[in-house]
């Protein structure tokens, strides 16, 4: 049997091994790094679990259909559609409603406006007489197609990425930084 | 004194070795050799046993439940309205999230078990006896606190089994007579549960009940150290005479073992069976069958036998006369005799109360088993559970957006008011739906402060503050004003 306390100077010698003493520190390292390690290990869990958020994305932005491809091509003028953006924040999520426009660029092809002005984010109405977009909070003046005509915005309106699935036009919500020349996704 | 580090070898012999390493510097700073010393030098008569283990294991399992109750207090919110989404959201969708709750809950059921198995090892060994009245008493608040921890925490999660089992549980309190119906009512914060009652529970659970545990816990093992450690049944409970072992290292390998046992055991339990999770709180199922936690069946069923004018008798009388017998038990039992074939009547007492509540809680189990309207409801709710835990985790919508989308938007005028509200990017500041940002105040609820007549006046002529925030003028054709007025005032 193990006798006295681990400060014992005067080490007895065990007939068969090294001496008690350092037999006992041997074994308090041992216990000392069999508990680091198993320690190590419970708290894996523990961060994986702290850590959650950060290696998961929290918002996520789903496609939102617009309408059938081919009743969309004949329009004239660009159309205003409103389209729920979920954003998931946690456990919950908020939807908030987005406007964009649909409307043909330079070339003729179909493409969606973001209506956040990219100047100072008010929403931009299509002005059907004027056949513009004029911004009713400091009057930045768009073409049907987005082109900057005019007014404080930097840059014209912006394009959101599209896609096309059964005849379906598909666009995905983005917010752009305001205030600089060049379209810049944030967030 | 016996189990006082302080007068061991280590100070009266030669004075510690003066080293020049970082852990003789710290040693001489903070004196943690001395304390280590004392905490592992402590003697045991008649040497290490595996009897013993039991004090440790609860303390192993008190730090993991602490621990992991912290982390899920990262994502828990303590409300009617959000409890379950955040339990869900932690069970079915954060990492490692199902693991750590299965264990801090079945580390309450383990916690349960070694807590009864470290009381009968105190009690079959009389440890109790000799100057230990005050450690007895500590320990038994602490039964009491862990069992309390149990209930509080069982409310938590807020899913019909813990909405309905609470229920249960709050109104068994008042049968007690007289202040009974007060005590429900205080803890339930209101007549009804709801979620003030999760407040209160969560509170107790997280802060207070911890608060006394921690307390009594560091004056538990003080005390024990003070009285020292009883030693096998043949030991004399004053003055020890057998041969002491230091608890280091012989029974600090033996109460590892358990801690290891207790690590691999809820461990695996978790990974493979993880607690469930059951749908959310409804108060309004009448059907739903409220079944305790398997350590509260006993009184559960205990209480299904006192009814009417005797249940004063089973309710607070027996159990009163209990509690105060088990508390007692140091100042009534003074023999010096230890060994429990010495000691029947004490013997006969404890397999009375541990054969009724073993018996009870099986009693309970038998009834359900052979009730075929209760195990056909039971069987279902299960089913209910399982279907639930299937589903993936649905965050929660938030409240400004549920606000924005139940607008009612029937009449055809405010419909067309809504286009132009957001057209004309008045969400651009006053948010969507009329719910407000920090640019421009809330526009829901106007109707109460401003008739339409009253709007279509404050549209033409601003107030001070409304130019001061910067609102562009309202330019549009009376049609449209009054579509957009029109969807102003919808805004509830």
């Amino acid at each position: 049997m193990f006798r006295g306390g681990f400060t014992t100077h005067d080490p007895q010698v065990s007939p068969t091994g090294p001496p008690v003493e350092s037999r006992r520190s041997f074994l308090g390292v041992l216990l000392g790094l069999g508990s680091f390690f198993v320690g190590a290990l419970l708290a894996v869990p523990l961060v994986r679990f702290a850590l959650f958020p950060l290696l998961r994305r929290t918002t996520e932005t789903k496609n939102s259909p617009l309408g059938e491809l081919n009743e969309l091509s004949s329009l004239t003028e660009p159309v205003m559609h409103t389209i729920q953006m979920e954003q998931v924040d946690g456990w919950r999520k908020a939807i908030s409603e987005k406007v964009v426009y649909v409307t043909k660029d330079s070339q003729g092809q179909l493409c969606v406006l973001s209506a956040i002005c990219p100047h100072l984010g008010c929403t931009i109405p299509w002005d059907g007489d004027k056949k513009q977009f004029v911004c009713p909070c400091h009057d930045s003046v768009f073409a049907a197609d987005g082109a900057r005509i005019s007014g404080p915005s930097l840059r014209g309106m912006d394009t959101l990425e599209t896609s096309v699935q059964d005849g379906q036009l598909l666009v995905r919500f983005q917010y752009f930084r305001q205030l600089v020349s060049d379209k810049e996704v944030i967030g | 004194m016996r189990g006082n580090a302080f007068d061991n070898k280590g100070e009266s012999g030669p004075s510690p070795r003066r080293g020049s390493g970082l852990w003789d510097w710290l040693n001489r700073r903070t004196g943690l050799d001395d304390l280590l010393r004392s905490a592992l030098d402590e003697p045991i008569p008649g040497g290490a046993r595996f009897a013993y283990i039991f004090g440790s294991g609860l303390l192993f399992i008190f730090i993991s439940q602490v621990i992991t109750g912290i982390f899920l207090a990262l994502y828990y919110v303590p409300s009617a309205d959000h409890a379950h989404t955040t339990v869900a959201y932690i069970t079915k969708t954060v990492t490692a999230g199902s693991f750590l709750r299965s264990l801090h809950a079945y580390g309450a059921s383990a916690m349960v078990v070694v807590l009864f198995l470290h009381l009968s090892q105190t009690y079959i060994y009389g440890s109790y006896k000799g100057r230990r009245e005050i450690l007895w008493l500590s320990g038994c608040v602490l039964l009491s606190m862990v069992l309390a921890m149990a209930f509080t925490g069982y409310l938590l999660p807020w899913d019909q089994r813990a909405y309905f089992a609470t229920a249960v549980g709050t109104n068994a309190v008042s049968e007690v007579p007289v202040i009974g119906e007060y005590i429900k009512r205080l803890m339930r914060g209101g007549t009804e549960m709801g979620t003030l009652t999760i407040s209160r529970f969560f509170v107790a659970h997280v802060f207070f009940i911890p608060a006394c545990i921690f307390a009594l816990v560091a004056s538990h093992i003080f005390l024990f150290r003070k009285a020292g450690a009883a030693g096998p049944m043949e030991e004399d409970p004053y003055n020890p005479k057998e041969e002491a072992e230091l608890f280091y290292p012989r029974q600090v390998l033996m109460d590892l073992s358990l801690t290891a046992l207790l690590i691999a055991g809820l461990g695996l339990l978790c990974f493979f069976v993880p607690m469930q999770l059951g749908p959310p709180a409804n108060p309004a199922d009448a059907q739903y069958v409220p079944r305790p936690e398997w350590y509260y069946l006993p009184i559960f069923q205990w209480l299904k036998y006192w009814h009417g004018s005797i249940a004063i008798v089973g309710v607070l009388v027996i159990p009163t006369l209990l509690v105060l017998a088990v508390l007692a038990l140091p100042f009534l039992d003074r023999s010096v005799e230890r060994r429990p074939w010495k000691r029947p009547i004490a013997m006969a007492a404890y397999s009375i109360v541990v054969f009724s509540l073993v018996g009870l809680g099986l009693r309970s189990r038998y009834l359900d088993r052979h009730d075929p309207g209760v195990t056909l409801q039971l069987a279902k709710q299960q089913a209910e559970e399982d279907a639930y835990m299937r589903k993936p985790f649905e965050p929660e919508l938030s409240s400004a957006s549920l606000a924005a989308a139940n607008v009612t938007l029937s009449d055809p005028l405010a419909a067309k008011g809504k286009t132009i509200f957001e057209g004309r990017s008045c969400s651009a500041c006053h948010g969507d739906g009329g719910v407000g940002t920090a640019a421009a105040p809330a526009l829901v609820g106007i109707s109460a402060k401003f008739s339409p007549d009253q709007l279509a006046a404050l549209f033409k002529h601003f107030t001070p503050k409304m130019k001061a925030g910067g609102m562009p003028a309202i330019d549009l054709p009376p049609d449209d004003l009054k579509a957009l007025i029109a969807y102003v005032e919808s805004l509830k």
